[in-house]
């Protein structure tokens, strides 16, 4: 289990919504906090490392687990910038 | 001869060091599956830090109109296309399966039930998320489209010259 300073729930989201929800949430930040994405959109499992390559932000890890109601994924992202 | 050498891949990392990381998107279709795929790249885009600017033209302007104003335009054809042409974000069709507003109505629900935001809630994240919105004079001229008919938030009224002005610095260019 990865440890998170903030969390951010975006259940039920389509892309783009994930991405847009975590450029505004990852502001509130400060730097070298943790952001955990919870998202049930499996885009969420390439397109985070990519908004994180173009961002310069760190993407420290992803998880990814069973729940009734389908697969949930958590992304981990460190403020670097 | 004292022809100096160059490096194609130092020249590459030069080329992209000084390129700003720009998307430019002109939408000229009016239905609503295209109006949706340009705000969500224009949205996504936005969200990963780059600059963006939609020109609008053609059918593409409904998106940006406000829903029933009526148009003001001169003379009364251009008054009567503006009136048939119907606008406004929450208004446009499906280019296929519209079936005369029932299939577009259908996807509308899909939509919702599965959260996801409609073409004017993705406009509206778009102006929120500093995408510029540049609306093209000529086809407004043409469609007898005013401006007072369009939302808040048209950033430029403007020409072809405008939009090639930012699509020669833009990486990343789409006609939609």
């Amino acid at each position: 289990m990865m440890q998170a300073d903030v969390k951010l729930d975006t259940l039920g989201y389509f892309c783009p919504m994930p991405i847009i929800l975590t450029s505004k949430k990852i502001k509130e930040l400060t730097l070298g906090q943790v952001l955990e994405v919870v998202s049930d959109d499996e885009g969420i499992k390439k397109d985070m490392p990519a908004w994180c390559e173009t961002t310069g932000h760190q993407m420290v890890g992803m998880e990814e687990e069973q729940a009734t109601s389908g697969r949930i994924y958590k992304a981990f992202v460190k403020k670097t910038k | 001869m004292n022809a100096t050498q160059i490096e194609p891949t130092t020249m590459l990392a030069q080329l992209e060091e000084t390129k700003p990381e720009k998307v430019t998107i002109v939408l000229l279709s009016g239905d609503l599956d295209r109006a949706m795929a340009a705000f969500i790249i224009a949205t996504g885009a936005a969200a990963m830090g780059m600059q963006v600017t939609i020109f609008f033209t053609f059918w593409g302007l409904n998106a940006i109109r406000r829903k029933g104003a009526t148009s003001r335009a001169k003379d009364w054809l251009r008054r009567m296309f503006g009136a048939l042409n119907k606008g406004g974000a929450e208004t446009l069709p499906l280019s296929r399966f519209h079936f005369g507003g029932l299939g577009t109505k259908m996807m509308q629900v899909v939509m919702k039930q599965n959260r996801m935001p409609g073409v004017p809630e993705l406009m509206h994240t778009a102006l929120d998320l500093g995408v510029r919105f540049i609306a093209c004079t000529t086809t407004m001229g043409l469609m007898g489209i005013t401006k007072d008919t369009l939302i808040d938030g048209v950033d430029q009224f403007a020409g072809v010259t405008t939009y090639l002005a930012e699509a020669k610095q833009g990486s990343v260019n789409l006609f939609i």
